[in-house]
């Protein structure tokens, strides 16, 4: 089987799915016959036609209002956000109509909203950002994050079959970077479910999207100069978080860094700090830390933007801390 | 501020309304009102623990505009939308319920107010708070309705205040592209809390608002339940017939707060009470139906009496009706899972928190 991009499988996964059920139909700004700023949606107005592959206006809260909409009387809308930056301009409508929805009044609002995340590419202040930890707190949405190509297209799935409305993260930076055979058949991946990227004894590293790469090229590198076997845990799901997962790996290891590209205060590293706190605070040999973003918007210059983010070094110099300890 | 239509008659003929459905749009504004008036006393006996809004003088563009509506179209009510609601299937027990946060309200106490729906037969949608939200999501709504060939319309209200939202204009924008057969109505009721519609917006006609979206707008007297009516049917039919939105703005008077705990001190003395006496929607339909359509005083007053005894029933159900159950509080957030769990320190407390379902203050669960 050939080889897919991360790209390629959110594509494949959403054209499965809109083949699959008829009530599923995607929105946004440029996506129709231009594909989308990055090509995710290519070929999918030929395929699917005008009313199923709708060019909207530049109006971030009213095409996810009208999302909410349409999921009410029974379709499955994935809206994409061109950058994921401006999905703060639907934030009330997210937080407070859609994520509420359910519970205030039994609406059913089936519905994704995706777009590419993430920096290390040079994007500046609105076109790196990673706004996960702004939905963490909302009761009523779900959050996923994949770092494969075969988690990409398989969570697309699950988000859009999913009854409630999911956040899917896609980070850009590994859009055409990771490249992968897919599963077999149907290849979806539930929600809720971590994944473990690699096994180890000494360490964990507990992370999720572009870092989770970084976190294997330190592992690698702390066993070849240090000796240390370092299991990486992949979250995947942000909301609901894998309790099971993270416990496991804490049982096992004794030891926890925790590592994501958004800044670190209010990041969801705190919230997993916490978690393994009040689950397994018993099992550590030492404190948990974080390696995650300086708390600053992200810089445009390459100087200034590696040093903000959080690199394979900082890892593999925090791990040794860790493992020292 | 003057009552703009005075002592006039209502001038719209009767369109093309029966006897029958023009003495039931008479129901339906009294129905409204007296519901209103119950609410009114069952908040001063504190059975009503949030606030309360009423809609005392908008009661014909209410009922007017929902009556111009299918069963099977979808209509989103903003909190002056009683009358509407009722029109389009809603019960004075739901409401009454809904106010007294019982557990078999409609939202099962989770929501306030009329903030309730059901798509499922009625088909009215529940309201959230943040105002201009339910234009864009009724132009999802009736974008399903124009892909999936239903022949459906959607209505969304908006107050005067919301027509300066971000919300009002991406949802109304997004409903005139994609040709959504949508119907928005601005109840200009001249006031959005205290603030007065010329400091809301300086177009002196919040229809002209239309013509950037290339859609139709009109403009007719909110406080003529039969004008009110035919001015939305000509919308809906408009939209049914694939004719895309049409924004109708009708002109009222809020006579009442923002809430009941608003004590209106920014009207200018006089004003309310000008348009109570020279502009009572029920009073003006009154005299309407007498003169032109020999409707006599004691059909009308049967009809008083029909939904008095419908409110008194309704209010001793809901009075008799049962708190929420504590637990049912971390149900339904999501489909799956169905509920949330329980917070450690208030585990195997279930007997404890049954005990007070009725907090006795806030931010405490046993007082």
């Amino acid at each position: 089987m050939a080889e897919v991009t991360y790209l390629e499988a959110i594509r494949q996964g959403l054209t499965e799915e809109m083949e699959r059920d008829a009530s599923v139909f995607c929105l946004g700004e440029d996506i129709g016959k231009y594909g989308g700023a990055f090509k995710v949606t290519e070929g999918l107005f030929d395929r699917f036609g005008a009313d199923r592959v709708i060019d909207t206006p530049i109006s971030e809260t009213g095409f996810v209002g009208a999302a909410a909409g349409a999921a009410h009387m029974g379709l499955r809308p994935v809206c994409e956000m061109q950058f994921i930056d401006f999905v703060s301009c639907a934030y009330s409508i997210l937080t407070n109509y859609v994520a509420t929805a359910r519970y205030r009044a039994f609406l059913p609002c089936p519905m994704v909203v995706r777009g590419p995340s993430g920096g290390y590419v040079r994007g500046g202040p609105f076109h790196s950002q990673n706004p996960e930890a702004a939905f963490l707190h909302t009761p009523g949405l779900k959050i996923v994050y994949p770092a494969t190509a075969a988690d990409a297209r398989g969570l697309i799935k699950s988000a859009i079959r999913d009854d409630d409305c999911v956040l899917f993260f896609e980070h850009k930076y590994l859009y055409r970077r990771v490249k992968e055979e897919l599963p077999q058949g149907d290849g979806v991946v539930p929600i809720g479910k971590a994944r473990l990227a690699r096994e180890g004894k000494d360490l964990s590293i507990i992370t999720y999207a572009a870092t989770v790469w970084k976190a294997l090229e330190a592992a690698a590198e702390l066993e070849r100069e240090d000796g240390l076997s370092v299991e990486v845990l992949d979250l995947r799901s942000l909301l609901p978080l894998d309790d099971d997962a993270i416990v496991a790996t804490v049982k096992k290891t004794n030891r926890v860094l925790i590592v994501h590209e958004d800044t670190v205060t209010g990041g969801i590293a705190g919230e997993l700090t916490a978690r393994i706190n009040e689950l397994a605070f018993e099992w550590l040999d030492a404190p948990v830390r974080r390696v995650a973003a300086h708390d600053v918007p992200l810089p445009y210059a390459p100087q200034l933007e590696d040093f903000v983010l959080p690199q394979t070094s900082d890892i593999v110099r925090a791990a040794r801390w860790l493992a020292a300890y | 501020m003057a009552a703009s239509s005075a002592t006039a008659p209502a001038r719209a003929s009767s369109a093309d309304l029966t006897r029958d459905q023009l003495l039931e749009l008479y129901y339906w504004m009294r129905l409204t009102r007296t519901l209103e008036e119950r609410l009114v006393n069952l908040y001063r006996q504190t059975k009503v623990v949030g606030g309360l809004f009423r809609s005392l003088g908008q009661e014909a563009c209410a009922v007017g505009s929902a009556y111009a509506l299918r069963r099977e179209d979808v209509l989103s009510p903003l909190i002056r939308n009683l009358g509407s609601m009722l029109v389009k299937g809603a019960t004075p027990l739901e409401v009454l319920r809904q106010y007294m946060a019982k557990g078999d309200s409609p939202t099962r106490g989770r929501e306030l107010n009329i903030h309730f729906g059901d798509v499922e037969d009625r088909n009215f949608v529940g309201q959230i708070s943040h105002l201009g939200d339910m234009v864009p999501v009724m132009a999802g709504v009736t974008l399903s309705f124009r892909v999936r060939r239903e022949p459906r319309v959607g209505l969304v209200y908006v107050g005067d205040g919301a027509t300066s939202t971000g919300a009002f204009h991406e949802g109304i924008n997004f409903a005139a592209v994609q040709r959504c057969p949508l119907v928005v109505i601005v109840e200009n009721n001249r006031y959005a809390y205290s603030t007065p519609t010329d400091r809301q917006c300086a177009a002196e006609r919040l229809a002209d608002k239309a013509a950037g979206y290339g859609i139709p707008g009109v403009r007719g007297d909110g406080n003529d339940v039969v004008e009110s009516y035919r001015l939305t049917r000509e919308a809906v039919d408009r939209a049914r017939a694939g004719g895309g939105p049409t924004l109708v703005e009708l002109m009222t008077y809020r006579r009442k707060g923002h809430a009941e705990h608003d004590n209106q001190s920014y009207v200018p003395a006089g004003e309310i009470d000008r348009w109570a006496r020279e502009n009572d929607p029920l009073d003006r339909y009154s005299r309407v139906l007498g003169e032109r359509h020999g409707v006599v005083a004691e059909e009308l007053e049967r009809i008083d009496t029909r939904v008095r005894d419908e409110v008194d029933r309704a209010t001793d159900l809901a009075e008799a009706s049962p708190p929420p159950e504590a637990l049912d509080a971390l149900a339904g957030v999501y489909a799956d899972p169905p509920a949330m769990p329980v917070l450690w320190y208030r585990e195997g407390i279930r007997s404890a928190v049954q005990a007070h379902e009725r907090p006795a203050s806030w931010g405490t669960h046993d007082g």
